[in-house]
């Protein structure tokens, strides 16, 4: 075994397991932090392939912001998950079958998987071929050829953003909001009073 | 011996064995580079500081260790066991392999990476996980009001860092660190370096890196005042020892990142004399004095302005210094003075 299989092999089996606790793990902060962990050893997979940017943008994006986000919501919410487990069991004939559905399709696929000539199965090491690191590669695909549909993805995230702003804001005027200029600006001359007081006078 | 060294598992034993080495060092330069914290700052407050173990005090931190290490750990009742002990050693973990990639002269590098940077942050936005998970296992309202500060204090810093450096790179064309420093070599020393056509930025970078370390003046997720100690109140010995050494590890990196990133790494300032790690080792020391320094004397802020600075006056700023730079270098204004991508490609 080298250093590669070994690697792999500890990738998968971790993501594996971090999958599986993630779904019968009994709190769920501790679901939450498998799941990061299932993150995590996808990550390294896709180091292991090569495709290092990807990687590390999995990292930065769903381990780094959305898990963070997941992990405050579950600590905030008050869930009683005994309740949840028990509506659960009701709809399990339905997530089986679901579950036959996605495996049937995958098995679809993959019967059908047919290796481009000259490519090697299962050589980790040289997955990808010599030419412009994938960074590069992303980066002239994204913004040369793809260009037009980068910036629509950009816009209708733009626009998300600005919907998901204007459903939140309210403007209330019978609260006291803080002027930051005012404060900044304020001169201790004037906000100062400062008075010389003799002993036994009083101001 | 060669050929071993060639097979897998020589390759293995080799990058353990550098990065045994590399630990070693690290950690008895963080034993120094505290009691130097603390002498500075004794000396800003015209106090002595610690001058007992040792010649000058300069066995103090050793002396803290054993202390450390020997003394009783306390879970508290209530606490999640495993997530407890967890959290200090992800803190420490992350700080720790973040180095992997840090080059400290041409070619010594434990791991040459092509996404050196992004692999950097993201390992620096993982240690959020540290203290979420530490504030949350202690099962007690201060610590846990501590790491909801925290957290959102590092994740809305971590925006503007991560910003200033797409600058860096755009202006490199390469996010490999060696590429970053080789792009800064010229024929006039100091002036070709990054901190010259990235003036503003140096600044943002600065106080972002201070936020992002939690180091004072913006300490407020241990804000004693206000909350004991934040995230750390029910930490003892060993585990509180991880998070300490965490932290300074990530603020020794942020130095190195500083230097790396604005100030040419190992390249001479002066054009002649030759380069190499002595360089690296300086700069990284004089901003380390800045980081004291600045824990002596700036007052601490007010968790509201921390929040405004960072997304109101950091965010955008340096989101238009990205598109002002990206014009600067597509079209080689001042000769290509944003644009030297001869090294990076």
């Amino acid at each position: 075994m080298t250093a590669v299989d070994f690697t792999f092999l500890l990738f998968s089996i971790t993501l594996i397991c971090g999958g599986l606790f993630t779904v019968i793990s009994r709190s769920p902060v501790h679901s939450v932090l498998w799941l990061i962990l299932a993150f995590l050893s996808g990550a390294g997979l896709m180091v292991l392939l090569g495709a290092e940017f990807v990687a590390m943008l999995l990292i930065i994006v769903y381990v780094g912001a959305v898990a963070v986000l997941f992990l405050f919501v579950v600590m905030m919410l008050d869930v009683d998950f005994a309740v949840l487990r028990a509506e659960m069991a009701k709809s399990l004939p339905l997530a089986l079958v679901i579950a036959l559905v996605l495996v049937i399709q995958l098995v679809m696929v993959f019967g059908n998987w047919q290796t481009g000539a000259g490519v090697v199965m299962n050589d980790l090491p040289n997955s990808v071929g010599a030419g412009p690191h994938n960074t590069a590669s992303i980066g002239l695909l994204l913004y040369d050829k793809y260009f037009l549909l980068f910036q629509l993805a950009g816009l209708i995230l733009l626009v998300s953003m600005i919907g998901a702003i204007v459903l939140t804001l309210r403007h209330r005027r019978d609260i006291k909001r803080q002027d930051i200029l005012a404060q900044m600006y304020r001169d201790p001359v004037k906000a100062l009073d400062m008075h010389d007081i003799k002993p036994g006078q009083g101001l | 011996m060669a050929d071993f060294l060639n097979t897998g598992l020589g390759t293995v034993v080799l990058i353990a064995l550098e990065c045994l080495l590399f630990t070693i060092i690290l950690f008895v330069s963080l034993a120094f580079l505290m009691y130097a914290d603390r002498k500075i700052w004794a000396a800003v407050q015209q106090r002595k500081g610690p001058n007992v173990v040792g010649v000058f005090g300069l066995l103090q931190s050793f002396a803290d260790f054993i202390k450390y290490i020997a003394k009783e750990i306390v879970v508290p009742s209530g606490a999640d066991k495993v997530v407890f002990f967890l959290a200090p050693m992800i803190s420490f973990v992350l700080a720790l392999i973040a180095w992997v990639v840090i080059p400290f002269n041409d070619g010594w590098v434990i791991a040459n990476m092509n996404v050196a940077i992004l692999y950097v942050f993201a390992m620096s936005s993982l240690e959020v996980y540290g203290v979420i998970m530490g504030g949350w296992a202690s099962n007690s309202k201060y610590p846990f009001l501590g790491s909801l500060r925290s957290a959102a204090q590092m994740i809305s810093y971590e925006v503007s860092i991560g910003l200033i450096i797409i600058g860096v790179v755009i202006s490199t064309g390469s996010m490999n660190f060696s590429d970053i420093v080789e792009a800064q070599r010229g024929h006039f020393g100091l002036l070709n370096w990054y901190w010259l056509p990235h003036l503003p930025m140096v600044f943002l970078f600065l106080i972002s890196a201070h936020a992002e370390t939690n180091r004072p003046p913006f300490d407020l997720p241990e804000a004693e005042s206000e909350l004991v100690a934040g995230y750390q109140v029910e930490y003892s010995s060993t585990p509180f020892l991880l998070y300490m050494m965490g932290e300074l590890i990530a603020i020794v990196l942020m130095c190195a990142l500083m230097s790396i990133l604005f100030f040419g790494g190992w390249l001479s300032p002066i054009p002649g004399l030759p380069d190499g790690i002595l360089w690296l080792i300086a700069k990284m020391g004089f901003f380390f004095f800045i980081f004291s320094m600045t824990k002596a004397i700036v007052p601490r802020y007010r968790y509201d302005q921390l929040m405004r600075i960072g997304w109101k006056v950091f965010l955008p700023m340096s989101l238009g210094w990205v598109v002002l730079v990206a014009f600067l270098a597509k079209f080689g204004v001042l000769g290509g003075f944003w644009a030297r991508w001869a090294i990076g490609g």
